[in-house]
């Protein structure tokens, strides 16, 4: 038997009449206000075990957290700093796990979702919200131990800021480098002019001045004279073709420790100064230019000049600030 | 007109340099290229696979390679023993391979090279050296493009190789040549050399202090280790606390 097209239009139409009318008809009912309470299982009362191994969780994690202020302080161990912080952080975690599971009372719900705004659920819900303590029988004891390891976690994390130095701008403003300083080696040994052959590279240091300060560190290579393409005062700080440049990138910081010197130049790429954190490439022949990567500007050119006994020394300070870009001086 | 086959080629540049010399040659007493049988043979191989860029008599092609006179067997067993050389275009990076050369034929090569004079290879005793002053003088000279692993690196428009094939003597010879863009150590003390060495040596099963090495290829696999152990250990941690509803 087939129905023709227009019998089965018919019936879909009765169909939506009948849904549209039957839910006007039948609204459907609020939810009752008199349901049964909703607690399927309610457990009051902390075992006393748990409660002590909690607070011995909690105390162990206040050690750990001191350890970790301690530590910092006297004597900085990355392994220990990491140990007492990832310590301080599990034993929290665990001590909170516990007071989940077997402290604060607990109870089993099951229930519908009902309306919004419902004014009785809201008492309902602040009065299980006001009352985590019940049957805990040292609720200030655990608050006080839980307390007391956080502020101490707190303090751990805190303390790292007493690293924050002085402002640095004072500090890279300045370089031991004065004309008549000599260069030496990192075995303190002074740098003979004719040491630097064209196609090596020497790292040298300021005689007599301490390493760590920004200024401190050059990369020292040599250029066929012909080959410089510097202003003329910057030439004559290119005794011999030789010239130094700071070691730390403008960039971010980094010891500039590749010197790409070409074996057969026609064939590869020109000579260039390279920080490996970033790629920052700048030019030996012109000035330090910056020819590639982050670098917001040139390399730093220190003046040379040789002195009596063939040995290099500083013609000057840098004729750039040194370190990497911060503040007013980002860009060329 | 038609390029000829490349075999083809060889033998005619083969029959024309003989030629050429054989005319140059006259009486001349000592003629080079005809040394031993080795640098004989080294001539032959020399002029088959080298003198495209090197020239016929290892006298360099401006714009192509450069002259091999005086660069001594050191540089010419580094490149080939490394299988540096040959290179398929000469603005390639040279890089080690697997020479395509037998060891009798390299020999015979470096023969050829060093009959021009030059240094001879370096002799090599990575046993003598100081460890600690080989990690002082890598740490200085070598690990901004090598790293301090010896896992090598980049630089802009080059690769440093990773060294953990490299043998003593590529290391003396390296020094020394300062191939493709390294700088040259020509300053180093034998000693100094022996312990560079002796550490480059050590870098290929290096100390691993953490216990699980990872390949000591640096700071990025160890922490995408650690996150995924992380992560593991979250979830563990996860369905330790939580709790399943019974619907």
């Amino acid at each position: 038997m087939t129905q023709g097209p227009r019998n089965r239009i018919l019936r879909a139409l009765l169909a939506l009449v009948a849904l549209v009318l039957g839910r006007r008809r039948s609204p459907p009912e609020p939810p009752s206000r008199d349901e049964p309470p909703l607690t399927a299982e309610r457990e009051v009362g902390a075992r006393r075990r748990s409660e002590n191994v909690a607070l011995v969780l909690l105390a162990a994690a206040t050690l750990a957290a001191i350890g970790f202020s301690v530590d910092y302080v006297a004597d900085p161990d990355t392994q220990v700093l990491g140990l007492c912080l990832g310590a301080a952080l599990v034993l929290i975690g665990a001590a909170a796990a516990l007071a989940g599971k077997r402290v604060v009372p607990r109870e089993k719900a099951v229930g519908e979702y009902h309306e919004f705004g419902d004014e009785r659920r809201q008492e309902e819900v602040q009065a299980i919200v006001s009352e985590p303590g019940e049957g805990v029988s040292r609720r200030r004891l655990l608050v006080v131990a839980g307390g007391t390891a956080g502020a101490t976690l707190g303090a751990a994390l805190v303390v790292p800021a007493a690293s924050l130095g002085p402002r640095v701008r004072d500090r890279v403003l300045t370089t031991p480098w004065r004309r008549g300083v000599r260069l030496v080696d990192s075995h303190e040994r002074p740098i003979d002019a004719d040491a630097v052959a064209e196609g090596t590279m020497v790292s040298a240091f300021p005689d007599g001045a301490p390493r760590d300060s920004l200024g401190a560190s050059l990369l020292v290579v040599r250029i066929p004279p012909g080959e410089l393409d510097m202003s003329a005062e910057r030439r004559a700080g290119a005794p011999e073709g030789i010239v130094a440049y700071s070691k730390i990138c403008p960039h971010a910081g980094c010891a500039v420790s590749i010197y790409r010197h070409p074996l057969n130049p026609p064939t590869a790429p020109e000579p260039a100064l390279v920080c490996p954190c970033h790629y920052s490439t700048f030019d030996p022949r012109r000035a330090g230019a910056l020819v590639f990567g982050p670098a917001g500007r040139d390399l730093p050119q220190l003046p040379l000049q040789v002195n009596a006994g063939r040995q290099l020394e500083a013609a000057g300070d840098f004729f750039d600030p040194i370190g990497p870009s911060y503040g007013g001086i980002r860009t060329r | 007109m038609r390029r000829l086959p490349r075999p083809l080629q060889i033998v005619v540049a083969l029959v024309l340099s003989t030629a050429a010399l054989l005319s140059l040659g006259g009486g001349a007493p000592a003629q080079r290229a005809s040394g031993t049988a080795l640098e004989r043979q080294g001539r032959q191989l020399f002029v088959e696979g080298c003198s495209d860029c090197h020239g016929m008599d290892a006298g360099g092609v401006a714009g192509r390679g450069p002259s091999l006179r005086g660069v001594g067997e050191l540089s010419a067993d580094f490149y080939l023993r490394t299988g540096r050389m040959p290179l398929a275009a000469p603005e390639d990076e040279p890089e080690r391979t697997e020479s395509p050369y037998s060891r009798r034929e390299i020999h015979a090569l470096v023969a050829y090279v060093g009959s021009f004079g030059g240094p001879g290879i370096p002799r090599v005793d990575a046993e003598s050296g100081d460890l600690a002053e080989g990690f002082e003088l890598f740490s200085e000279h070598c690990m901004g493009c090598h790293q301090v692993v010896g896992r090598g690196g980049i630089t802009t428009r080059g690769i440093a190789p990773d060294l953990q094939s490299a043998r003593p003597v590529d290391v003396a010879e390296a020094l020394q040549i300062g191939p493709y863009v390294m700088p040259r150590f020509r300053d180093l003390a034998p000693s100094e050399v022996d312990s560079l060495a002796r550490y480059v040596v050590s870098t290929r099963d290096p100390v691993a202090r953490g216990g699980w090495g990872i390949g000591n290829v640096g700071p990025i696999p160890e922490g995408m280790v650690a996150w995924l152990l992380a992560g593991v250990a979250l979830l563990l941690v996860i369905r330790l606390i939580g709790e399943r509803t019974s619907r």
